[in-house]
């Protein structure tokens, strides 16, 4: 795999790129390039047919509006469900987490369906969780501590297919204890900062996973010295 | 004033100074003592003293009112403005929200009797509300004393201290937090409102901008006898005034169009072609606009054209001087009358001005969020200058930096730069994944004094560039 170019595919930006989410795309391809592993960012606009042939879907937050039509839109063109079958990695944040369940209820209480990806379902909580976020990650997925910003009003319930990312130290996560959810090869979180800039080795897992090989690790004392400013801030 | 470079008072309008604690202060005068031990000494006086000053006060504050302002607003006003002297004299702050803030916890209704009898124009918006409204009011003096409200105090509390300090004033111009825009659009009864730009600023203080552009939209189509100056090549401001019942439409060509890829009536998606757009579900479109933003000259709804030649840069200045222009004139001011005023506009509250610092030239610039700071590296691009990038991440500039990946810095590629600011580290993290060069000097005097001799260009968000000017200020 590592002769292709490594697709990643960055999800209705248009849409779903509120929280600055665009940035995980931009680390997942930065780090791979650093390391001489060629790959490109494939944005897929609101109107556009989803491929499935890419090996990375990033996924990020949205208004409410923009999230029901996300969903709208990528359950008439079914190319990231077709992929994750086949078995591409994929990074839903936020609204990603909301959409990828079974079923996610607003504030209004309307009932809108899921694109059913992880065993989940969301509803509006009572207030809006805003903050420093610190979770240490659930079955030693990866090295170090967790850390993002979550401004959302959704909480999320886990089935039993589905494991947590992590689980909530400072913040509030899915529901106050655990944060996110695993399923398969799809890792969602209510993390923004954005999750990739702030949790190197979470973006070196997704590399390893799309890629089949280990990779080194990378050294960006500018990254290493936020994570520790951005830690300490939130204990 | 007192010393320069105070840290910690906090930004104007987080003035946690409690009303117990100011009415104390405002007894005991200790405005010749340094602030911070005046601070400290006077918590100790609150208790016992607030009682007996505020029953002693309040017949003093009535004598010498204003005639036409009821008894109660014109002891809150009075009280008020001493509060602002207070707080200038003591170095807490400009004194440009707290006497507001006094006078409407005395006076709730003081917004609306202080608009009273006046022509009010209200301006709000994402970005450029007080570059337009400067521009607004040098026009609008045309016609009359203007009140308005200077330095970005741009909630309640800082319209009432600036109608306050000019009580015969028969014009007022109010920039006004889009957050605020209904309260205060109900109190003021504005005769024009001005809608400049809606996009993504403060998610996690502000909210988000379809929530704003609704609370916006009822409450234009709730005004009565207003003039709605809205941006017709904004999509959100454009639904916004959509059912407005007499609208001025402006052809700004402003072109951040990232919060916009669904209409925000119906969900459905737009469609650009060129300058116009559409919506795919409802009947929502680009309206035909009156005036029009054309490459350093305006269009008038005459089919006349003005050259701007403004003082201020880039693009988006043009913009906030033609809405500014067709709002002078909804004001009752001649075109060119207004134009030749607002022209004149090349300082907002330290914006855009040059200071000199061991051999540098540095040129101080605001952006606040991602339509801003895309606009200004637009600004700073000609010139190759190094640059110096400045961030905090305080409450009132939004808690959540996750915005920066929003920004082009990749354009910055090839320059000097250097990241400053309280949020330095992830400033400079974005650009390590930019591929922009960089150092990390957190003082941003002391970057600008790391730069080569000549001319740095400096790029601030909210509170970094208001803490920054003041330091500049001082020193100078």
């Amino acid at each position: 795999m590592s002769e292709s170019t490594i697709q990643i595919a960055l999800v209705l930006p248009d849409l779903l790129g509120t929280y600055g989410d665009f940035g995980n795309a931009v680390v997942l391809e930065k780090r791979m390039a650093w390391r001489g592993i060629k790959a490109e960012i494939v944005p897929i606009n609101y109107g556009e047919p989803v491929p499935d042939s890419c090996d990375i879907y990033v996924v990020g937050g949205g208004e409410d509006t923009a999230q029901t039509l996300a969903v709208k839109h990528l359950r008439e063109h079914p190319g990231l469900q077709r992929a994750v079958t086949k078995n591409a990695v994929v990074l839903g944040v936020c609204a990603g987490i909301q959409i990828f369940g079974e079923s996610f209820t607003r504030a209004d209480n309307i009932t809108h369906p899921g694109m059913g990806l992880i065993d989940s379902t969301s509803h509006a909580g009572g207030s809006r969780a805003i903050g420093e976020v610190l979770a240490e990650p659930a079955n030693g997925l990866f090295e170090g501590v967790l850390t993002g910003f979550e401004n959302h009003q959704g909480r999320t319930v886990l089935g039993p297919s589905a494991q947590p990312l992590a689980h909530v130290k400072v913040g509030t996560g899915n529901d106050g204890s655990v944060e996110g959810a695993v399923q398969g090869r799809i890792v969602c979180t209510y993390l923004h900062g954005p999750v990739l800039p702030r949790n190197p080795q979470l973006a070196d897992m997704l590399i390893e996973w799309a890629t089949g090989t280990k990779v080194a690790p990378l050294d960006l004392p500018a990254v290493t010295a936020m994570r520790a400013e951005r830690v300490k801030a939130a204990s | 004033m007192r010393g320069p470079g105070r840290q910690g008072t906090g930004p104007a309008h987080r003035f946690e100074l409690s009303f117990g604690l100011l009415l104390a202060s405002a007894h005991t005068r200790k405005s010749d003592v340094d602030s911070d031990s005046a601070a400290a000494t006077t918590t100790g006086v609150v208790a016992h003293q607030e009682g007996r000053w505020c029953h002693a006060g309040s017949i003093a504050g009535v004598n010498d009112s204003p005639a036409r302002l009821p008894l109660r607003t014109a002891a809150a006003v009075k009280l008020g403005n001493l509060s602002s002297t207070l707080s200038q004299k003591m170095g807490l702050g400009a004194g440009g929200m707290i006497g507001g803030r006094v006078a409407l916890k005395l006076d709730p209704q003081a917004l609306n009797r202080l608009t009273q009898g006046r022509k009010v124009a209200v301006v709000t918006g994402t970005n450029g509300k007080t570059t337009s409204t400067m521009m607004l009011a040098r026009a609008v003096a045309a016609l009359g004393e203007v009140a308005t409200n200077h330095s970005g105090a741009n909630m309640p509390d800082g319209h009432v201290t600036a109608l306050s300090k000019q009580p015969d004033a028969p014009f007022a111009v109010l920039e006004c937090d889009e957050g605020y825009f209904p309260a205060v659009a109900g109190a003021s009864h504005p005769a024009v409102a001005v809608i400049l730009n809606l996009s993504r600023d403060q998610l996690d203080r502000v909210g988000e901008v379809r929530t704003i552009e609704r609370s916006l939209r009822d409450a234009i189509s709730a005004l009565q006898n207003c003039t709605i100056v809205a941006n017709c090549d904004d999509v959100m401001v454009t639904s916004a005034a959509w059912n407005a019942s007499k609208v001025i439409w402006v052809a700004t060509g402003t072109g951040w169009h990232h919060d916009s890829a669904s209409c925000p009536r119906c969900g459905n998606p737009i469609r650009w072609q060129g300058e116009h757009w559409h919506c795919t579900g409802c009947d929502l479109a680009r309206p035909h606009p009156n005036w029009i933003t054309a490459d350093e000259a305006m269009i008038t709804p005459e089919h006349q054209k003005l050259e701007l030649r403004l003082t201020l840069p880039g693009k988006f200045n043009q913009a906030n001087a033609v809405m500014a222009s067709a709002a002078a004139h909804a004001m009752g001011v001649p075109t060119e009358e207004a134009v030749a005023r607002l022209r004149g506009v090349s300082n907002v509250s330290g914006r855009y001005r040059t200071i000199q610092r061991n051999g540098r030239s540095a040129r101080l610039l605001l952006s606040k969020n991602p339509a801003g700071w895309s606009e200004t590296l637009t600004v700073v691009k000609e010139a190759n200058h190094p640059a110096v990038l400045v961030i905090n991440a305080q409450e009132a500039d939004g808690r959540d930096l996750s915005w920066l990946w929003d920004v082009p810095f990749e354009r910055l590629q090839g320059r000097t730069v250097i990241a400053s600011g309280e949020r330095a580290t992830d400033l400079a993290v974005r650009l390590t994944y930019a591929e922009v060069e960089h150092t990390i000097v957190p003082d941003p005097l002391k970057a600008i004094d790391q730069m080569p001799p000549g001319a740095v260009e400096v790029i601030a968000n909210y509170t970094a560039f208001r803490d920054l000017n003041a330091r500049a200020a001082a020193d100078e």
